[in-house]
């Protein structure tokens, strides 16, 4: 409890996250790479879908992102609005805009899969429209702390929007189910073992890990610059500026 | 490696090959931002702060 006590304070995040980053990234880079290769090249095309399907190692990955950032941002907005914990807050601004990028990410690619596999780049379905949603969720939380010029404020109105809006998560992971669309079920975040080969599973597990893997090392980047900004008149701050040169 | 086969993806090209490019392009501006951010933060705080000396609480 002692190093969650520590580590939650802006000063002592600061520099921890200071050294995660290079490592965090490196493993990203890695990672991305062998997914890359394993997906575009190693794996062989889909006897359905052709070579078209390749799509999902971007497409799959973002939209698991899309969903596992809100959840984080979410938590993060509840901790700060309930025990008004700082680097909560922070947590929750600074994953907004790569939750947004995931998200966006996964309706593009999932647009671009759509036009050869369904004929339509868009369709009013529950899966499409409740990720899409998502990204209106992701955007109106950014725009309304933009709004707000006090930071404590701004978390706390921003919190409140977070937490009603964790209510589209689980419609967006079970729309397959609970309606008929055009997107196809789950066929790995299910009950039961995976129905895709595992040739395609393993370089999609590879791409997921990297995903996350760069949400946590943009994140710290994103809560360093938060924390800086929060903390300008604060003494360790002026250490670090003025170490810098 | 067949180069010509690899780009072509099966006659998916077009698709497969614009939805890397826009996930690269958003994931790039995803490292750019923040880390010009950061120059620019650091800085507005070292410009204050050579205008403050001696008043570092």
């Amino acid at each position: 409890m002692n190093f969650f006590h520590k580590y939650s304070s802006p000063k002592h995040f600061y520099p921890l996250a200071g050294r995660l980053i290079p490592w965090f990234g490196a493993i990203t880079a890695v990672l991305m790479m062998v997914g890359l290769y394993w997906g575009l090249v190693i794996a062989p095309p889909d006897y359905q879908q052709g070579d078209s399907y390749r799509i999902m190692f971007v497409h799959v990955p973002s939209a698991w992102m899309s969903l596992f950032v809100y959840v984080v941002m979410a938590v993060g907005a509840a901790i700060s609005f309930i025990w008004n914990i700082k680097l909560a807050d922070v947590l929750a601004a600074s994953s907004a805009p790569l939750g947004a990028s995931f998200t966006l990410i996964a309706l593009v690619t999932g647009s671009l899969w759509g036009k050869p596999m369904w004929g339509t780049w868009w369709v009013w379905d529950a899966r499409l429209t409740s990720e899409l949603i998502l990204f209106f969720l992701y955007v109106g939380y950014m725009a309304l702390r933009a709004s707000i010029d006090d930071p404590r404020r701004a978390g706390q109105s921003s919190a409140i929007l977070a937490m009603v809006g964790i209510v589209n998560i689980p419609i967006i992971h079970f729309s397959v189910d609970w309606w008929h669309t055009l997107h196809q079920p789950a066929s790995v975040m299910k009950l039961g073992a995976p129905t895709i080969y595992i040739t395609m599973l393993i370089p999609l597990i590879i791409m997921a890990i990297a995903f996350q893997m760069f949400y946590f090392t943009v994140l710290l980047v994103r809560m360093r610059n938060e924390i800086l900004e929060r903390e300008k008149h604060t003494g360790w701050v002026a250490d670090i500026v003025d170490g810098r040169g | 490696m067949n180069w010509s086969r690899f780009f072509a993806m099966g006659g998916f090209a077009v698709y497969v090959w614009s939805a890397y490019g826009f996930a690269a392009v958003v994931l790039t501006l995803n490292v750019v931002i923040p880390l010009r951010q950061r120059k620019t933060i650091l800085k507005r705080i070292s410009r204050f702060l050579r205008f403050d000396q001696g008043d570092q609480s």
